[in-house]
């Protein structure tokens, strides 16, 4: 057979069959998912210190508990609202609150307690369980029930972005993974043989079509060094996805665990939530209207400042939101206080709610995902609760 | 296709053909070559893990005391600890780049997957080293009993599987403490019935998982006193097990243990799910019964005799029917690619950072394999959808066009590498593609990236 004869079976074989062979990579598309709302997960791996993040310097035991973090406007922070202050490298971000873009909410947890590790705290954050079940990828993560649930569901309608695992998108329903790290740049003789030898086996065929496909709709991005850029092109792929046919990102963003240092630390990570969140509203232009992103961390840290300028591993932590499907521009919440008592085991920000919730309201709203398969098959035995009203 | 045996023992028993030596000639000298995978003179016993563990304990604990030498140390000493993984997946390379079966390192490659862990932390690395060595290299060619008991009583089994904060609820340390939050944890039994032995649909109850559970209890380990039975913790009195009662009055504490271990190791169920098992990754994602039936007989014949088992599988003639039935695992791949391009462990041993992380670890994590982190207690998948996914074969395609320049000078020809590689066995398109690559570095690539290279 010749090579031209080749190429354009190739073409007609895709459209014959790749999808019904290989669930895991189709490329094609049965039906749009009958909704332009969008949801951007982002994980926080290490445990942001929400306290610095987003500080409540109007609360007096703060200034008692830390000697030098979270000082409040008086240090440089961004005042929101007389009580709340944004951390300085959050600046770029004040905008959003003016214009009702970004929110939060304090003293929110998973059902993690106590053992304090960041696997098994990010464990059950992505898997969306309480303590009684094991986790691990039989269970899943929420975002892929998530998918299961949601009727019209296809694997464009998910993607995973990035290099690292995404527990949080693991499981039965199919999602496409793409990092825009790995772009594949091939000369076009090279792209032309490695076709010619994929070609009669469909699993390497398709799998590299929609990898050179990908590659082609998204490789103008500028791939610049650095963390900050890094998460800047997660967030503009992430956009570039959503623009299309996808409905539902997530992706993570590592670096939190500020023990010592933190000033350094933690600033360098909130300039990757920054870029990470600016790039994502500039790449969705109009849709970012219609999108909510959900910054989500395995737990917060220790209220009190430690012996080497950081803070360790605690309970309740922070949810960031941005996204102009939000009512933004305001804080969320119940606020535990961190007075004698108020804290959780004498150390830690007393938790007043399940992030899940908050996580749940936000895909009622947005997918019309029915109350029962949130608290029975997303997130299994969660009673939502009262509904936050996040969502504008 | 057909394909003699040395090609098919190198291909899909091992890693890859090597221009660097012959591959097995028969069955038996392939068997001979479990001999080499034995614990090699760089193995950690679980007494130097600890020891390093404590070590780096005492030192963050100095450091927070504000001991003014203590910081830079323990900084120095946390990154040699974290750098163990990397460290870990180098011997790993360099023991499988020079095996000259290969048989034996892809066989510690099922077995650490099949009683999978995953060390937390820096300070759990090196346990997770002594696993290895010291409960799966030493049983790989002897009695499945062995390496089950091994495996499941290793204190980083103990700590994976949560066995280590498992109390009887009515052992004389939960009296005391009672109410503490201290009681029995069922995570090791069940793993140890559904995943390590019988599989989940073989007829073990919840009273099964919750008396073996109590069994377990005295299991202990911690870096300062190392690994005891510890009968203080331990559930007093006997427990029924598949309806076998171990122990009594005067429990025999570990013995009674190995006791039921080994009862499990020896049922019909362990036999048929774990020479499932070892068809679905030696052989074919969908191994016929025959072929299992036939592995499962000899486990019973032999008590778990592994050796015997394996024999069975390589001399069947569904082993060279599915030439390229699977896909190779990323780190199959990266030993193979070494191997295809004749470079020796030696090169691979001889890598310092951040190389040494750029061209192994980096690449694995790419490809969907991050060393010493699989998703879960089951392991890394064993169907070929899960590792050809566009992102990961972009990894794949891109590891086949840059490592070789990086490694290797000068470049092999691309035609004398298909004929090295694949030992005549390569597919028509590939031998029409690989001479009409634009040049030596694409044609190497090629050949590397093609679904026969990716597939054994």
């Amino acid at each position: 057979m010749n090579l031209d004869r080749r190429l354009f079976l190739k073409g007609a074989a895709l459209i014959g069959c790749s999808a019904a062979a290989h669930p895991f990579m189709t490329s094609m598309t049965f039906a749009a998912l009958p909704t332009n709302n969008r949801l951007v997960v982002i994980i926080l791996r290490g445990a942001m210190d929400g306290l610095d993040a987003i500080q409540p310097y109007g609360d007096p035991m703060l200034a008692k508990l830390r000697r030098d973090l979270s000082a409040g406007p008086a240090a440089g922070a961004l005042d929101l609202d007389g009580f709340y202050a944004l951390h300085p490298n959050l600046a770029p971000l004040l905008p959003l609150w003016k214009s009702g873009e970004l929110a939060f909410a304090h003293a929110v947890s998973t059902p993690y307690r106590d053992k304090r590790s960041h696997f098994d705290g990010q464990d059950l954050l992505e898997a969306g369980t309480g303590n009684d079940l094991p986790v691990d990828r039989r269970i899943g993560g929420w975002l892929n029930r998530l998918l299961q649930a949601t009727p019209g569901a296809t694997a464009e309608t998910a993607y995973a972005v990035g290099m690292d695992q995404l527990k949080i998108l693991s499981g039965s329903a199919a999602h496409l993974s793409w990092a825009p790290r790995a772009a594949l740049s091939l000369s076009p003789q090279a792209q032309m043989l490695l076709e010619h030898v994929y070609h009669d086996d469909a699993l390497f065929r398709t799998a590299a079509s929609d990898a050179i496909r990908i590659s082609g709709e998204t490789g103008q991005m500028a791939l610049e060094k650095g963390a900050t850029a890094e998460a800047s092109s997660l967030g503009a792929f992430a956009a570039s996805r959503l623009n299309a046919e996808a409905r539902v990102a997530a992706f993570s963003i590592a670096g939190w665990d500020s023990h010592a240092n933190q000033p350094q630390i933690l600033g360098r990570a909130l300039d990757r939530l920054a870029a990470a969140i600016l790039a994502l509203k500039q790449g969705l232009g109009p849709n970012w209207g219609r999108t909510t992103v959900l910054a989500m961390t395995e737990f917060g840290r220790t209220v009190r400042e430690n012996g080497s300028g950081g803070t360790d591993h605690g309970t309740g932590g922070t949810l960031i939101m941005a996204g102009g499907a939000l009512r933004g521009g305001r804080a969320y919440g119940r606020w535990p206080g961190l007075a004698e008592g108020q804290l959780y085991a004498d150390r830690d920000l007393m938790p007043t709610r399940d992030i899940r919730a908050y996580a749940g309201w936000a895909m009622r709203g947005l997918f019309n995902t029915p109350q029962d398969v949130l608290e029975r098959t997303i997130f299994p035995g969660l009673e939502l609760g009262e509904d936050p009203r996040i969502l504008g | 296709m057909s394909a003699a045996f040395p090609q098919l023992a190198a291909i899909r028993l091992g890693f890859g053909l090597s221009p660097l030596m012959p591959p097995p000639q028969t069955p038996e000298a392939l068997l001979a070559g479990l001999d080499n995978a034995g614990p090699g003179p760089e193995a950690i016993s679980i007494d130097e893990a600890s020891a390093m563990s404590q070590q780096l304990g005492d030192l963050a604990k100095a450091r927070k005391q504000g001991v003014a030498s203590a910081e830079e140390e323990y900084r120095a000493y946390n990154q040699q600890m974290s750098q163990l993984v990397v460290r870990d997946l180098q011997r790993r390379l360099v023991r499988a780049v020079d095996d000259p079966t290969g048989f034996g390192e892809r066989l510690v490659q099922f077995w650490a997957d099949h009683f999978t862990v995953s060390p937390k932390g820096p300070a759990q690395n090196p346990l997770a080293l002594a696993f290895v060595d010291e409960a799966i290299r030493p049983h790989l060619a002897g009695r499945f009993e062995d390496m089950f008991f091994a495996a499941e009583t290793h204190p980083m089994m103990l700590i994976y599987l949560d066995q280590n904060s498992s109390r009887g609820p009515n052992s004389v340390f939960a009296q005391k403490q009672s109410g503490k939050g201290f009681g029995l944890n069922e995570n090791l039994a069940r793993e140890a019935m559904e995943l390590h032995s019988m599989g989940v649909g073989a007829p073990y109850t919840q009273k099964d998982v919750r008396e073996l559970a109590e069994l377990l209890t005295g299991l202990s380990y911690n870096a300062k006193g190392g690994f005891s039975y510890n009968p203080n913790i331990a559930e007093p009195g006997a427990e029924t097990v598949l309806g076998v009662r171990y122990g009594g009055m005067r429990r025999g504490g570990l013995d009674d243990i190995r006791n039921a271990l080994r009862d499990i190791a020896r049922r019909t169920e362990t036999a048929q799910y774990v020479s499932r098992k070892l068809a679905v990754h030696f052989v074919s994602d969908q191994p016929s019964d025959a072929l299992v039936q036939a592995m499962a007989q000899t486990w019973r014949e032999t008590d778990g005799h592994l050796t015997e088992v394996y024999r069975v599988m390589i001399r069947h003639p569904e082993l060279g029917a599915n030439l390229r039935g699977k896909v190779r695992q990323p780190f199959d791949l990266l030993v193979s690619g070494f191997r295809a391009l004749g470079i020796p462990g030696e090169r691979i041993a001889a890598m310092e950072f951040p190389q040494l992380r750029g061209q192994t670890m980096d690449v694995l994590t790419r490809m969907g394999q991050m060393w010493l982190r699989p998703t879960g207690p089951d392991g890394w998948p064993e169907e070929a959808e899960a590792w050809v996914s566009p992102q990961l074969l972009a990894a794949r395609i891109t590891w086949a066009m840059q490592m070789p320049g990086r490694l290797v000078d000068p470049l092999p020809d691309p035609r004398e590498l298909m004929q090295t590689a694949f030992g005549g066995t390569q597919s028509e398109a590939l031998a029409w593609a690989v001479p009409k690559a634009e040049s030596q570095a694409e044609g190497v690539a090629l050949v590397l990236a093609s679904n026969d290279f990716n597939r054994r």
